[in-house]
C-alpha cells in the first residue's frame, strides 16, 4: 500500500486578521505536495485539552506552501490566530477529496456560490477552473461586511456580493441573489452554512443544473479511520452513511441527504 | 527500528504476534491508517465492530473534544459482516498480520450470527464487543451485568472456531467479576477498557455537544483509570489481556504491560496523530533497550508489587 500521506512540520509565514476575527495564515511545508481545490489539511495544536486535528479547508497554495483563512470560531481557532511568524506548525498532507472540475472545459459558465466562511476555498478553486478556461461568476454571501472579494478580481467575470444586513451589496442571502440574478450557469460549485447548501440545491434542482457542494461536520480523526463525520448521501437509489473526511467534503448536491 | 537482541513478540490464545502493539477497534482503516504508516510492522490489526446486518449509527455530532480526550457517540456504523468479509478483510489481510474481528450485536442470537458469518473467514481471532456505551441494549448491558456476559461467553465459544476475546467496559462497579465470569464460560482472552460513559455540555448554546447525549470518553484522561482495571483483571483471571486505553507512548504501552497486559492496543492516539501505533512500537523498542530487557516477559516480571 502506498504511503502517500504524512503529518509535516511546517513553518508560519504568515499569520494576519484580514477582517473582524478572520485571519489568513500562510505555511510553508516541504514535502506537502499539490491539493485540488476543496480539499482541507488538518491542524494540530499542541495543546492537551485539544487533541483533536483542526481540519481547515485550503484557501490557495504554491511551491510548497499553503494558505489558510480561517475564523476564530473556538479554543481551537483562537490559539492558531496567535502563532507568531517562523513558529513550528504540524499539519497533514491535503486530506478529502475536492472539487471536481474536469467538467469546466473551455468556455463553459460556472457559477461559485460561497456563504461566510465558505469563502476560503472558493479562492483555489477559481484560479483552477480560470486555468481550465471556464468563465466564472463568483457569488460571496455575509452575515454583514464582506470580505476576499479582492482575491476574485482578476479571475471572475463578475463578482456579487450579498448581506444579511444589507451593510454591503444586495441585502438577503446569497441564494436570493442568485435567483435575482436571473442567470442559468452551466455548473454550480458551493460552499457555506447547510442551510444555504440546500436552498442552493433546491435552486440547481429548478434550473435542471448541477452543484457540487462541500459541507461541514464535526470531525475526529480527518482521515476515514474514525467514521466520527457522517452524513447521508443518496447512492444507487439507498440512503448511505458517508464519512466528510474521506469521501467528501466535496459530494453532488443531488446526493446529499439534508434532513 | 527493530532491535535484533530484543525479542518483541508475544503469543496471545495461541496466536504469534512478532510485537504486542495493535490497533484498537473503531480506530483503524486499512485503506485509509496504511496511507500514512507501513502497518505490517505492528503486531496484530483489529478491524472496526462489525454486526450481522449494516448499522446506520447515531446522528451528528458524535464527536466532542475534552481535555485529554475525547468522547464519541459513533453507535458502531457498519456495513454489515458479508461487506466487512468481501470488502475489508483482504485489505486488511495484506498486512501479513494478525487480524482481529471486532463484532457487535443486540441480541445474543445476534452476536452468533456474526460469528457464523466469520467462522470460516479469513480472521485471527473474534473480540466480541461487549461494552459500547452507545448502543442502547446493546452491548453495554452484556459488559455491565456478570450473568449476561456469562451466558453469551458460553453461546459464542459454542459456535466460534476461532479464540475469542471478550473486551469488557469500564463502567461497571466491579470489573473482576466481570473477568472470572467469562472466563468461566471459556473466553480465550480479555481485552479491556472500552470507553467510558460521559458527556459534554456547550454551554454557550445551552446543550449537549452530542447529538445522542452521552458518548464514550477515550484518550490519555482515561489511562489511569483503564491502568488500574488491567491491573485488576490480571490479578484475577489467568487469560492473556489485551490492555488499553490512553496509550499514547511507548512508556505508556510499557506500564500496561507492567500492570499485566500480555499486549496493547492504541485507539485515540491515532485519531491525535495517524502514525501514532507505529511510534507506540517505536517508544516501547527505545524503552526496553534503555531498560536492558530482551523480551516482553522480561520487562512484565520486572514489575515489582507495592
Amino acid at each position: 500500500m502506498q504511503q502517500d500521506l504524512r503529518v509535516l512540520t511546517g513553518i508560519v509565514k504568515y499569520n494576519n486578521e484580514i477582517a473582524a476575527q478572520v485571519y489568513e495564515m500562510t505555511i510553508a511545508a516541504e514535502g506537502m505536495g499539490n491539493f485540488i481545490p476543496g480539499q482541507f489539511i488538518n491542524v494540530y495544536l499542541d495543546d492537551k485539552s485539544m487533541l483533536l486535528p483542526r481540519p481547515i479547508s485550503i484557501s490557495d497554495g504554491s511551491n510548497g506552501g499553503i494558505t489558510l483563512i480561517y475564523k476564530i470560531v473556538g479554543k481551537g481557532t483562537a490559539q492558531l490566530s496567535e502563532c507568531r511568524v517562523g513558529a513550528p506548525i504540524r499539519v497533514s498532507s491535503p486530506l478529502g477529496n475536492g472539487y471536481s472540475i474536469k467538467e469546466a472545459c473551455s468556455g463553459s459558465s460556472v457559477a461559485l456560490v460561497a456563504g461566510g466562511m465558505g469563502a476560503p476555498p472558493m479562492v483555489g478553486l477559481a484560479k483552477a477552473l480560470k486555468e481550465r478556461g471556464a468563465c466564472l461568476d463568483v457569488f460571496l454571501g455575509f452575515q454583514t461586511g464582506a470580505y476576499l472579494a479582492d482575491r476574485f478580481e482578476t479571475v471572475a467575470r463578475d463578482l456579487y456580493i450579498a448581506t444579511d444586513d444589507g451593510s454591503t451589496g444586495f441585502h438577503g442571502n446569497v441564494v436570493e441573489l442568485l435567483e435575482k440574478n436571473d442567470r442559468v450557469y452551466d455548473e454550480y460549485f458551493s460552499c457555506g452554512p447547510r442551510a444555504m447548501l440546500k436552498a442552493l440545491c433546491g435552486y440547481a434542482a429548478n434550473v435542471g443544473r448541477n452543484v457540487q457542494v462541500s459541507i461541514e461536520e464535526r470531525m475526529g480523526c480527518g482521515y476515514g479511520a474514525c467514521v466520527g463525520c457522517s452524513c447521508r448521501i443518496m447512492e444507487s437509489g439507498k440512503t448511505t452513511r458517508k464519512s466528510v473526511c474521506k469521501d467528501g467534503p466535496v459530494f453532488a448536491g443531488k446526493d446529499v441527504v439534508w434532513d | 527500528m527493530g532491535l535484533n537482541k530484543t525479542d518483541m513478540s508475544v503469543n496471545i490464545a495461541g496466536v504469534a504476534l512478532k510485537n504486542p502493539v495493535i490497533t484498537a477497534s473503531g480506530t483503524f482503516s486499512a485503506k485509509d491508517s496504511g496511507r500514512f504508516y507501513d502497518i505490517s510492522r505492528l503486531g496484530a490489526v483489529t478491524a472496526k465492530g462489525v454486526s450481522a446486518e449494516p448499522w446506520e449509527g447515531n446522528e451528528a455530532p458524535r464527536i466532542a473534544e475534552s481535555y485529554g480526550g475525547m468522547i464519541n457517540s459513533i453507535g458502531l456504523q457498519n456495513p454489515g459482516a458479508a461487506k466487512f468479509i468481501e470488502e475489508d478483510l483482504p485489505l486488511m489481510r495484506a498486512f501479513g498480520l494478525p487480524v482481529i474481528a471486532n463484532i457487535v450485536g443486540k441480541t445474543v442470537a445476534e452476536y452468533c450470527r456474526v460469528v457464523e458469518m466469520l467462522n470460516d473467514a479469513d480472521v485471527s481471532m473474534l473480540e466480541v464487543n461487549i461494552s459500547c456505551p452507545n448502543v442502547k441494549e446493546g452491548g453495554i448491558g452484556f459488559g455491565t451485568d456478570a450473568k449476561m456476559a456469562a451466558e453469551l461467553t458460553r453461546e459464542i465459544r459454542r459456535i466460534a472456531k476461532k479464540p475469542i476475546i471478550l473486551k469488557l467496559t469500564p463502567n461497571v462497579t466491579d470489573v473482576a467479576a466481570i473477568a472470572k465470569a467469562v472466563e468461566a464460560e471459556g473466553a480465550d482472552c480479555i481485552s479491556l477498557i472500552n470507553t467510558l460513559l460521559a458527556m459534554r455540555i456547550d454551554a454557550g448554546a445551552k446543550k449537549p455537544v452530542l447529538a445522542n447525549v452521552f458518548g464514550g470518553l477515550s484518550g490519555p484522561a482515561v489511562k489511569p483509570v483503564a491502568l488500574r482495571m488491567v491491573y485488576q483483571v490480571r490479578r484475577a483471571v489467568s487469560l492473556p489481556v489485551i490492555g488499553m486505553g490512553g496509550i499514547m507512548s511507548g512508556e505508556d504501552a510499557a506500564e500496561f504491560l507492567m500492570a499485566g497486559a500480555d499486549a496493547v492496543a492504541v485507539g485515540t492516539a491515532a485519531l491525535v496523530s495517524p502514525t501514532a501505533p507505529v511510534e507506540v512500537l517505536e517508544g516501547l523498542e527505545k524503552f526496553m533497550e534503555e531498560q536492558g530487557f530482551c523480551s516482553i516477559e522480561e520487562l512484565k516480571e520486572s514489575f515489582k508489587e507495592a
